[in-house]
């Protein structure tokens, strides 16, 4: 299971199997979608698959993570989303009204981030298996103009920047298990995070250097890849990360860390200095941007490493997940 | 968060640093351990390291209960639960940590039905609503947790919930502070005291270490404030020359303990002769286990259990960090063959477990700070 | 065994046996209160939980005088630095609360050293 929890384990099976075998074009850099070039066009690809427990949730449902997911995937890797198809696998005896929900939420949300779903498949297979259903959606898009992210174009003193506040998401579904009994008026934050790269990318493009969605694994996660595909350092602060309460309360009740919780409506940015404070304003302005800040900065030292500095001059480095993030009573 | 925030507030956790720096004498090395597992995390989180001066050094105690759990005892748990209709429930932090065959998310991809509980209550709580079902809650802890599995115990007996068990792992603390006191390798100036074992068993229980051993004890709260006023408390004996038990975490902990706890305690469990800890051996009249009145609640009288043992690695040298007498880097494995990842020992699994602890604040500091100097 | 939130319980579940309802920044679960039976919170307490059970009442009063004592640290020390400003570093007395002003007039509230 710690193969699929978004860390280090899926990180090795991805590295380790997949990329050598599966993959061409390069391979030192695992970006969140790919460009690929078809008969002189540029294309961005990708594809993701969508397995959650409860299907529905507050502030969404499996469909709208499937849809949301890879128009967000498309657009921090700098495209604008076209197209999607998607493949249904459903367990048999899956109610046909509980189907209809989720297709009806993917409807609504390709709506809302104009996009068009052009083919799709599905597959049925035994009660027991696929949890009721899981969804997989690849989507193609258009580069941004302008825009150009690359791990390597990231440089010591550029500026990170984070979208709103952390692990709504994550916390919204470890209480819609309902196996710990908690409580608290939290919502998913799926969304799709394309008008926000739209401004960033108008506003202050030629100083944008990376992007990525802080999903399975959280910010601590992505900003590790970030740091090891850059071979440089992230410094963050601690008092200035975004987050709800009733994030903070859970995590402390169960001793979880936010910055390993999984995030579906957010991204971070790396800017350069000169555009950071234009890039912010630009966040700031976007419906939907209004929680955007800056929260750390990339540095030569110590390299490959994540740090965080606590309200009191202590630091502690930050690493990636390890498998699921686990409640702990110690 | 009430009760949490003012505890970490930066301008008085300066203050609080200055004050220490202001009472260390120069010329003088300060040993203090801290006993338990949750300060040693609280330590490494808050990165209390970075404030504290050089010539005071905290010892990593072994007030952690993942830590001192025995290997096979994991296996003898999941043994239990690897039957048709058995449910396996444990803390999250029980999760990853290995057995000789495994640890129990290892065991639940191979089919057992492992949950994750956040209290014992709601294991009993599975059972009531399995009822063609049993379910086995694998209960660890020190005497914070044990008056729980007590109350669950009482409550599983007054509803007559029968397809419910505890497989009893709990450990006292004192015995686990005296092993430490009686190793010839550690010289300690004082102890900050556990935190919320005391809250259960009081203050009283401490005080041979300060009329016996001659060394203060604070008992301390786990926000950097706490801590940091506990350290300043230490100090001040120390300088006045004092050996007395203090309570820091007044705003919780009882000098008396909690009766009730305690009454639920003596309701349920009595003291093994003696029990196995990993790193220190066997210690007598260290850990509970479960009276007969309660026998048929008691998983290892309900289901035959192999009393499994497995011996760690001789190259692994949890012991010794365990008792303080070696930094987790110092031993051989740390890093190399004993990672977060692919845990050896126990200490490195539990993320209060010095070794984790080390590991994942400390030691890639350090490793920078290496290849910095070199460049 | 050490995690433990402090949480102010916002209901009692009637027809329980001993079971609240406690909230931490907005979360709120079940709490079991049968440890603390020999002196039962009520809703608006502070209580410390710890695997979904009530360990102990929080003291407002203890907790606000540690805070009182936390910020005073470093203040005794400031006090000792006048003291040192005015030369009475060496002198065989000592300041307390009740010396007599000196009657002359001024304001001074310390005792001139004997000579």
């Amino acid at each position: 299971m710690s193969h699929g929890a978004g860390g280090k384990a899926s990180r090795r099976l991805i590295e380790g199997l997949f990329a050598p075998l599966l993959l061409s074009g390069p391979k030192e850099q695992l970006n969140d979608a790919a460009l690929i070039d078809i008969g002189g066009t540029s294309i961005a690809f990708t594809t993701d698959s969508f397995v959650v427990r409860p299907l529905r949730f507050p502030g969404g449902s499996i469909g709208e993570l499937a849809v949301n997911g890879t128009v967000n995937d498309l657009a921090v890797s700098g495209a604008r989303p076209g197209a999607m198809s998607v493949t249904f696998v459903l367990e048999e005896g899956l109610r046909s009204d509980i189907l209809e929900f989720e297709v009806r939420a993917m409807s609504a949300a390709l709506r809302r981030a104009g996009v068009v779903m052009v083919a799709g498949d599905t597959k049925v297979v035994e009660r027991g298996k696929a949890d009721g259903m899981y969804i997989t959606t690849a989507g193609i898009g258009s580069p941004i103009p302008g825009i150009h992210v690359n791990a390597r174009t990231v440089r010591p003193g550029d500026k990170v920047l984070l979208s709103g506040p952390i692990g709504d998401h994550g916390i919204t579904i470890l209480l819609a298990r309902a196996d710990l009994d908690l409580e608290a008026a939290l919502t998913s934050d799926t969304r799709s995070v394309l008008p926000m790269v739209e401004a960033i990318a108008a506003s202050a493009g030629p100083g944008l250097r990376w992007m990525r969605d802080p999903t399975r694994g959280g910010v601590a996660t992505a900003l590790n890849e970030l740091a090891r595909d850059c071979g440089l350092g992230v410094e963050l602060n601690e008092e200035s990360i975004p987050m709800r309460d009733e994030v903070r309360g859970a995590c402390e009740l169960l001793g979880l860390d936010p910055l390993h919780i999984a995030n579906e409506g957010q991204f971070l940015a790396v800017v350069s200095p000169e555009y950071a404070e234009i890039a912010l304003n630009a966040l700031l302005q976007t419906a939907g941007g209004q929680d955007a800040c800056m929260i750390g900065e990339i540095r030569e030292q110590p390299a490959n490493t994540v740090i965080v500095n606590t309200r009191y001059r202590g630091t502690r480095v930050i690493d990636m997940l390890v498998g699921d993030p686990l409640p702990r009573i110690c | 968060m009430r009760y949490v925030d003012e505890f970490r507030d930066p301008e008085l956790i300066m203050k609080a640093s200055d004050e220490i720096r202001h009472l260390v004498d120069p010329g003088r090395h300060y040993r203090i351990m801290e006993v338990c597992g949750g300060h040693t995390h609280a330590i490494y989180r808050f990165g209390l390291k970075d404030i504290l001066p050089e010539n005071l050094e905290l010892i990593h105690g072994p007030g952690c209960p993942v830590c001192v759990l025995p290997m096979g005892r994991i296996d003898d748990g999941l043994g239990i639960a690897n039957e048709p209709n058995r449910i396996f429930t444990a803390f999250g932090d029980m999760m990853r940590v290995p057995g000789a065959h495994g640890s129990p998310l290892e065991h639940k991809a191979r089919g057992i039905d492992v949950r994750i509980v956040y209290s014992p209550a709601d294991a009993l709580q599975l059972a009531r609503k399995n009822p063609d079902k049993e379910v086995i809650f694998f209960a660890i802890g020190f005497e914070t947790t044990a008056p729980s599995t007590a109350l669950t115990l009482m409550a599983a007996e007054a509803e007559r919930v029968d397809n419910f068990s505890v497989f009893c792992n709990h450990v006292t603390i004192v015995p686990a502070i005296r092993a430490i006191l009686d190793s010839p390798d550690m010289r300690l100036d004082g102890f900050i005291g556990p935190g919320h074992v005391s809250t259960v068993i009081g203050c009283r229980p401490y005080e041979w270490i300060a009329k016996t051993e001659g060394k203060p004890v604070v008992t301390s709260g786990f926000e950097p404030l706490d801590l940091l006023q506990s350290i300043v408390m230490l100090l001040r004996q120390l300088q006045a020359g004092e050996a007395r038990v203090e309570n820091q975490y007044k705003r919780v902990v009882p000098w008396e303990g909690n009766r009730a706890a305690l009454r639920a305690m003596a309701q349920v469990f009595e003291l093994r002769p003696y029990f196995e800890w990993r790193g220190l051996g066997f210690i007598s009249q260290s850990a509970l286990r479960i009276n007969d009145r309660f026998a048929r609640w008691d998983s290892e009288r309900r289901y035959p259990v192999p009393q499994t043992r497995v011996t760690d690695p001789k190259s692994a040298q949890c012991g010794e960090v365990l008792k303080g007498v070696l930094k987790p880097h110092q031993c051989k494995l740390f890093g190399k063959e004993c990672t977060p990842e692919q845990p050896v020992g126990a200490l490195m699994v539990s993320s209060e477990g010095s070794c984790a602890a080390f590991y994942n604040y400390q030691h890639r500091k350090s490793l920078v700070t290496e290849i910095t100097a070199m460049a | 065994m050490c995690l433990a939130i402090p949480g102010r319980i916002v209901e009692l579940i009637a027809g329980q046996n001993q079971v609240g309802v406690v909230e931490v920044a907005g979360v709120r679960r079940k709490v079991q209160l049968g440890l603390l039976s020999e002196d039962m919170p009520i809703a608006g307490d502070w209580v410390l939980i710890h695997v979904g059970f009530a360990m102990s009442k929080i003291s407002e009063a203890d907790a606000a005088e540690q805070m009182h004592l936390l910020s005073m640290l470093g203040e005794h020390e400031q006090a000792m630095e006048e003291v040192r400003g005015y030369g009475m570093e060496n002198s065989s007395h000592s300041i307390a609360a009740n010396d007599p002003v000196n009657t002359s007039g001024s304001q001074s509230v310390f005792r001139p050293p004997e000579n």
